[in-house]
């Protein structure tokens, strides 16, 4: 298998995937709460549907409310296409590393808070200040779970880090608590319970859905995606992390379908693993997002500290 | 291009602007001289960009080419010298110059008094480019001095504004602190020889208890001018009072002067530098940044928001200079040169975006005649060509890819990632605590300039002015579009100018001149274009190329299909708002409302932040009223409690001014007495 071909692969897999893990989540959790739930499939024919109806502006929506869902989805898409999931070569590092990922995702962040204060309505005033609220949060949380998993594998490429993980670096306390971070961070930027509610219909605790409130047609159908293919970008990433084993190194066809099956698994198991938490757990108080981000924030910093003591004591 | 050529731009250029500041004074009078002399000062500060880029690209080895003027002190003359570092400052100060001047053309057009600005305008400009090429104290003091009036002088356009007129007086009493500071440190460097050129101070080493004194001088004087806190209170008055292309020069250009006065101090001056000046610089620089950013989310005056953000950024700056020091100090020149590219590649970065911003600002306030936030709204469908460029300089200093704020941004984390190397353990334990706050403060910023875009362009006109904004002139948006077009290039490929910048850094980081390795792409001139790799390999990487073009393909990819699948055009119809939208514009959310979790969730420690409601007896026809408090902690904690000092101590010595004449007769006989005696032990 060539290396463009898998870059084409790598491309456009997630995006595929995307909706499926969405509709495993949702059926997962139907099936907690004692309901059938609708089909695996039924997030593809939701965008099927949105993508065929008419999209409906505001009168006064300008350019930036038009594209920033594209803007934003393709922010996403190129994040994604930088973490191995499947397959991991070299070439296909593509020059953007965990901190431009997070980079790229913060530019999602921004355009859809900002298509959220376009049409100037109250609702997506809320959701912007939140989310706002959320970003400016998880990002330290972020980056020093960075700084900490950069310590152990000197190198902030997604590539290397799952490479040097994937040789074994021992069992770790501070990869266990920046493992923790990056699941908390990545709970409150994919907008899932404690912190924002996706299946929500009561516009005061709504976060996301506040700020897309005026979207419909296929501007709403390519934030949906977004959305979706969000959840599967942070579930790839922890998995790429912390669950490096099976990546294809090399580009044979037999890796690559090997590597396709279990990283499909991979996130079969995150996405039941977040459906169980979420009916476990009830949705937080705006201002008690401190507290949770801040437990992020504490954690990560440990294991950076952790390893410093480690690094001392050598 | 050889030394001669430069010096005789920089001459011409310089007397241009002295006959620029002389012509200047004529223009309330001769409104029609306007035009043609800010054109003249665009020109000579595009003499001085080319003097500067030819001293830059001038050859592989960084050029160092020196002049004596037989002017100044009886025995010290001028010296001048243009090196790499005084290039890039100069580089950074032109292109924000060239355009501050195309955007003066428009935006004083209508000005009554427009020799209020032209006259100190020039001498401003000649002031920012001598501080660089000075290679004595005199020489620097002057121009510093040029500097700070001259700007002080432009401040008090608008003095017929109470807050204006308090803006310059705080200013002025800041910028005198700052040249005394620098003054002292100098003269601790010169020592009893008194050897006040720059070479005799470079050759000199002074005693670590001179070098800590003069260090601590150096971070004073320069740090107040760049607006490190605590002694940042300055800037967010005096920067938004000033006319907005000058508010764009002083915080895009004079704060950068005020960064190369701290490089050029600290990794030169002052002898070996020692680790912790870094460590104190790199901890106020993120304190700094993390206060900043917070700041700029609760104001609600345009151009405050930007100062704010300029202390921010500043911070961001000095963070990554701290640690350029630190690890020069720990021997590790590879390391601390990539930290002074990324201090120096930010500081580059910052005077485009952030000059962007403040002509942005300028043109609201051109169009709508207000500062206010709360009073703006929608401008994106009035300012067409505006609202974009201001959208760049958002996202470029929201620090997001694919623009020039992430390339900087990202080697300041890269080099922060490196702080982990440390030999010292104090400073290697504060490096996730500096890196919190970096992320910190990027986030706020942000989420800061969301909130900017979203409340003065997005949206409905929350007042009349804003509803019938007019586009402003060619000439502004030419210097707005001039600008945001090197922050898209600049992000796209930041190996260009990286490169100078990296070779400078080695130079300035090294001076034995041993690091000759390149920061980008591991000395392969092919992957410069492409990647910024400061650890020589790709491992790790950032393709400002491979992000601009991505996102651009994906994008189109991603419209592409939609349109394909979708075919049905859009329909305009009213807002949705939950079946329940109100005509009232009042029912958006407001400036204050956006940053209000972020200001009670940091903003009640810091800022000891407070919301008041208070709330009628039942029956009661009276409004509900909601009194929302901040406070600065440098003015409670440090300059309030100094001026109430202040403000004693003299009522106490006033008493001296009433005592009859015997009285003072005696004491200048006791003082008499008092010397003699000092002069008697002394020996």
């Amino acid at each position: 298998m060539t290396d463009p071909l898998l870059l084409v692969v790598q491309l456009v897999v997630p995006a595929a995937v995307a909706p499926l893990l969405t509709g495993l989540v949702r059926k997962v959790k139907a099936r907690l709460l004692g309901r059938r739930g609708p089909s695996l499939l039924q997030p593809y024919r939701d965008l099927a549907r949105l993508f065929r109806k008419e999209p409906v502006l505001a009168e006064n929506a300008s350019w930036l409310f038009r594209g920033a869902p594209y803007g934003a989805f393709a922010a996403m898409w190129l994040a994604m296409s930088a973490i191995p999931t499947f397959a991991s070569s070299p070439t296909l590092g593509l020059g953007l590393d965990m901190i431009a990922i997070a980079g790229l995702l913060g530019l999602a962040r921004i355009l859809t808070a900002l298509a959220g204060m376009d049409v100037g309505t109250s609702f997506g005033g809320i959701g912007t200040s939140r989310e706002i609220t959320i970003g400016a949060l998880a990002e330290p949380a972020m980056f020093i779970a960075i700084i900490a998993l950069a310590l152990i594998v000197n190198s902030t490429a997604l590539p290397d880090m799952s490479r040097v993980l994937h040789e074994g670096v021992g069992l770790r306390v501070s990869l266990a608590l920046a493992l923790g971070a990056i699941v908390m961070v990545a709970m409150a930027e994919t907008g899932r319970i404690p912190i924002d509610n996706p299946a929500t219909h009561l516009e005061l605790t709504m976060v996301h859905e506040a700020m897309v409130l005026e979207y419909s047609g296929r501007h709403l159908a390519m934030v949906e995606l977004g959305a979706m293919l969000k959840l599967t970008l942070y579930l790839s990433l922890i998995a790429c992390i912390f669950v490096p084993w099976g990546i294809a190194r090399e580009a044979d066809a037999q890796a690559v379908a090997s590597g396709l099956a279990l990283w499909l698994g991979k996130l079969a198991v995150g996405g039941v693993a977040l459906a169980v938490f979420e009916t476990t757990i009830a949705k937080m108080r705006v201002f008690r997002y401190p507290e949770f981000l801040g437990a992020a924030l504490l954690f990560s910093v440990l294991g950076a500290i952790f390893l410093y003591i480690s690094q001392h004591l050598k | 291009m050889s030394g001669v050529d430069q010096w005789t731009l920089i001459g011409v250029a310089q007397a241009t602007f002295v006959g620029l500041a002389v012509a200047g004074c004529l223009t309330n009078r001769r409104r029609v001289l306007v035009t043609p002399l800010y054109a003249l000062a665009a020109l000579a500060s595009l003499v001085m960009l080319i003097a500067a880029l030819g001293a830059l690209f001038a050859s592989d080895a960084v050029v160092v080419s020196k002049r004596l003027l037989p002017v100044g002190l009886p025995d010290i003359k001028s010296h001048l010298r243009l090196d790499g570092l005084a290039a890039v400052f100069l580089v950074i100060v032109n292109i924000a110059a060239i355009a501050a001047a195309l955007y003066g053309v428009g935006y004083d057009a209508h000005t009554p008094e427009p020799a209020r600005v032209l006259a100190p305008f020039p001498l401003f400009l000649a002031g920012m480019n001598i501080v660089p090429l000075a290679d004595d104290a005199f020489t620097f003091l002057v121009g510093w001095e040029f500097m700070s009036l001259a700007s002080w002088l432009m401040v008090l356009a608008g003095h017929d504004r109470e807050e204006n007129r308090r803006a310059a007086l705080v200013y002025l009493t800041m910028a005198a602190f700052g040249a005394l500071a620098l003054l002292m440190a100098f003269g601790a460097l010169a020592g009893a020889g008194g050897g006040y050129s720059f070479d005799a101070m470079r050759a000199m080493t002074p005693s670590p208890g001179i070098a800590t004194l003069a260090a601590l001088a150096l971070l004073l004087g320069a740090g107040s001018k760049a607006g490190l806190a605590p002694l940042h209170v300055w800037l967010p008055l005096a920067h938004p009072a000033a006319p907005s292309h000058v508010s764009a020069l002083m915080s895009g250009a004079m704060t950068k002067v005020a960064i190369y006065a701290l490089m050029r101090g600290l990794l030169e001056l002052a002898g070996p530098p020692q680790w912790w000046w870094g460590g104190l610089l790199a901890v106020i620089g993120a304190l700094t940044a993390a206060l900043g950013a917070l700041q700029s989310l609760t104001q609600t005056d345009t151009k405050t928001v930007l100062a704010f953000s300029t202390i921010e950024n500043i911070g961001v700056i000095a963070a990554a200079l701290g640690l350029a020091i630190a690890f020069r100090a720990s021997g590790q020149p590879l390391e601390a040169g990539l930290a002074l590219v990324a201090a120096l590649f930010h500081a580059l970065n910052h005077g485009l975006f952030k000059s962007l911003l403040f002509f942005g600002a300028g043109a609201v306030l051109h169009s709508t005649g207000t500062r206010e936030l709360d009073r703006l709204g929608g401008l994106i469908h009035r300012l067409r060509w505006t609202a974009p460029l201001v959208l760049v300089g958002c996202i470029a200093i929201s620090a997001v890819p694919p623009l020039n704020g992430f390339a900087s941004e990202w080697l300041v984390f890269q080099s922060i990632l490196d702080a982990t190397s440390l030999q010292h353990w104090e400073l290697k334990f504060t490096t996730p605590l500096i890196g919190a706050l970096v992320a910190l403060a990027a986030a706020l910023a942000a989420a800061s300039f969301v909130r900017f875009f979203g409340i003065a362009f997005l949206g409905r006109p929350r007042d009349a002015a804003a509803a019938q904004a007019h586009e402003v002139s060619p000439a502004m948006l030419a210097a707005m579009a001039g600008l945001a077009a090197l922050c898209l290039a600049f992000g796209a490929w930041p190996g260009v100018p990286l490169e100078p910048l990296a070779r400078v850094a080695a130079a300035a980081a090294d001076p034995s001149g041993a690091t000759t390795l390149l920061f980008v792409g591991g000395g392969d001139g092919h992957t410069a274009w492409l990647a910024v790799a400061p650890r020589g390999n790709l491992t790790a990487a950032y393709s400002g190329m491979m992000a601009a073009l991505g996102l651009a393909a994906l994008t189109g990819i991603a419209v592409g299909l939609a349109s394909l699948v979708s075919g049905a055009r859009a329909r305009r119809g009213p807002a949705w708002d939950c079946g329940f939208p109100d005509p009232n514009p009042a029912t958006q959310y407001t400036a204050s409302s956006v940053g209000q979790p972020l200001r009670r969730i940091f903003g009640s420690v810091v800022l000891a932040a407070r919301d008041r409601v208070d709330m009628p007896p039942a029956g009661d026809q009276q409004p509900a009223t909601l009194t929302s408090t901040i406070r600065d902690p440098a003015w409670h904690f440090l300059f309030d409690p100094l001026i109430a000092a202040i403000n004693r101590a003299t009522e106490r010595v006033n008493a001296l001014q009433f005592l009859a004449i015997r009285v003072y007769l005696s004491l200048m006989f006791a003082a008499l007495i008092g010397l003699l005696i000092i002069v008697a032990v002394a020996r």
